[in-house]
């Protein structure tokens, strides 16, 4: 299994996109910290275009990737190799290269810039973010076999998670105005990563008070060492289901 | 020593295998025959584990190949389209599979990789290379680790003239040592000396299995391709 995601490394780390996706994020940051003053300013810039960007490059690059390793994966299934150990060595080696570019373009100006526990606490949602949408592509480019009507779910997907997923919240906030929704809130962010991860953020950047009346029972239920922990732990799951079912899936696709 | 038995495989509508049994056994050169869309590729992919039977089950050296991923270190296979990271040169493809399936008992066979005249272009990356380089990458790959079953996949299709003689030079040369090859090609004239036996399938049912000098009595013509010719009219 280590020499296959050698091999998925090697050839990912020698995509140039992988590396204009990394100075991009660098230019990113970098920009957004030089023309904000306040570092606190510039993370909130900057976890929005995080956010965004982030989950969008993480889904449409490993989806393409594993439409374009296509034969590839048919050479190493026609080997003496796992299935299991082909599917999971793409995952680590798109999961590790797509990290490595977060960290060095977005990690490094973070640290460097706002070396505090928020910078720590953003560095690390992008991480999982990354993973997770990994595993999203994963799932999406096995179950659909057409290489545009993969992509395309892909992109919907991502445009379900930043855009719509709100929109529906929203709608259903101002539907049900008149009841206290503070506990349904918890239960409708634990339905989107990218949700989860912004409001770990939002909290320790203490302007949770923006957040207006769920803010309280978010700081209950977030702010704590287990409500944390709970996150990070719903956040792995996150990127395990979506994982779990894909290998699944490709144990049994026929290729 | 591979061994299927009532193999059915069904995309969607579409009956790819309908009930397919066939015995291949050791020292065999076997040519599966039929028109485009009769299921070869599909058996062929049955047999290495990539496409899932829907009913029946194949059997390798009487292992059931279901679950079971180690017999594939017995097969070499040149797929029909060969594809490879395009980022890679020719020297890294090959040291990754030497890498991947490292037996140390294994004797490497690099002879087709020296005939091909691969050595020379070792630093040439997969991506730029003609498709014709390509099947001489997988042909080379295919052979390279000696396998006792050869599984080959329209091996002459896009190569020269002369590439393709020195293929089939090795196919006789590895029947001669006692190996199995399952043969699938659309240019009857490349098999007539090599094969032994003969399979051939349409619209994904076996037609027939037999040797090559039973068909050649049944049909009164020495030449394969009349023989098929014949049996395809009739």
């Amino acid at each position: 299994m280590k020499k296959i995601i050698k091999y998925v490394l090697l050839d990912l780390l020698r995509n140039r996109i992988v590396i204009a996706y990394t100075l991009f994020l660098a230019v990113i940051s970098m920009s957004v910290f030089n023309l904000e003053d306040n570092p606190s300013k510039g993370i909130l810039s900057l976890l929005n275009l995080v956010l965004i960007i982030v989950p969008l490059v993480s889904i449409v690059f490993s989806t393409i990737y594993v439409y374009n390793a296509s034969e590839f994966i048919e050479l190493l299934v026609s080997q003496p190799l796992r299935r299991v150990n082909i599917w999971l060595s793409i995952f680590t080696g798109l999961a590790a290269s797509l990290c490595v570019a977060f960290l060095v373009g977005c990690g490094v100006p973070v640290l460097i810039y706002a070396p505090s526990d928020v910078g720590i606490m953003m560095t690390a949602m992008g991480l999982l973010i990354t993973i997770i949408f990994v595993a999203i592509a994963l799932l999406a480019s096995v179950l659909t076999r057409d290489k545009a009507k993969g992509i395309g779910v892909a992109i919907l997907l991502w445009f379900y998670f930043t855009l719509i997923f709100d929109g529906i919240v929203l709608f259903l906030l101002f539907q049900f105005m008149d009841y206290p929704m503070e506990k349904p809130m918890i239960v409708f962010s634990c339905l989107n990563p990218i949700d989860l991860a912004r409001i770990l953020i939002l909290l320790k950047l203490d302007i949770s008070a923006l957040m207006g009346a769920t803010s309280a029972i978010f700081r209950d239920f977030f702010g704590y060492q287990w409500g944390i922990v709970a996150t990070l732990l719903i956040m792995t799951t996150w990127a395990g289901m979506p994982l779990w079912w894909s290998v699944r899936k490709f144990n049994r696709k026929d290729l | 020593m591979i061994i299927a038995t009532s193999v059915t495989k069904k995309f969607g509508k579409l009956t790819a295998l309908d009930n397919i049994s066939a015995t291949c056994n050791k020292g065999q050169t076997i040519s599966l025959i039929g028109p485009n869309g009769s299921g070869k590729t599909t058996f062929i992919k049955c047999l290495l584990g990539m496409v899932v039977p829907d009913s029946g089950f194949i059997t390798f050296n009487k292992q059931n190949i279901a679950h079971n991923w180690q017999y594939r270190s017995a097969i070499g296979y040149m797929p029909q389209i060969g594809r490879y990271p395009e980022n890679m040169t020719i020297a890294q493809v090959l040291d990754m599979m030497k890498d991947i399936r490292k037996q140390s008992a294994v004797q490497l066979d690099e002879e087709l990789i020296h005939l091909f005249k691969l050595d020379g272009m070792l630093h040439k990356r997969m991506g730029n290379l003609s498709g014709g380089t390509r099947q001489k990458v997988s042909a080379s790959l295919a052979f390279l680790f000696n396998p006792d079953v050869l599984i080959l996949d329209e091996p002459t299709a896009g190569l020269d003239p002369l590439s393709t003689e020195i293929l089939k030079e090795k196919i006789r040369k590895e029947k001669q040592a006692g190996k199995l090859v399952l043969i699938t090609s659309h240019i009857l004239s490349d098999l007539d000396d090599i094969v032994t036996e003969v399979i051939y399938m349409e619209e994904g049912r076996l037609r027939f299995h037999k040797s090559l000098n039973q068909l050649q009595e049944d049909t009164g013509e020495k030449k394969l391709s009349r023989a098929i010719a014949q049996v395809m009219g009739s």
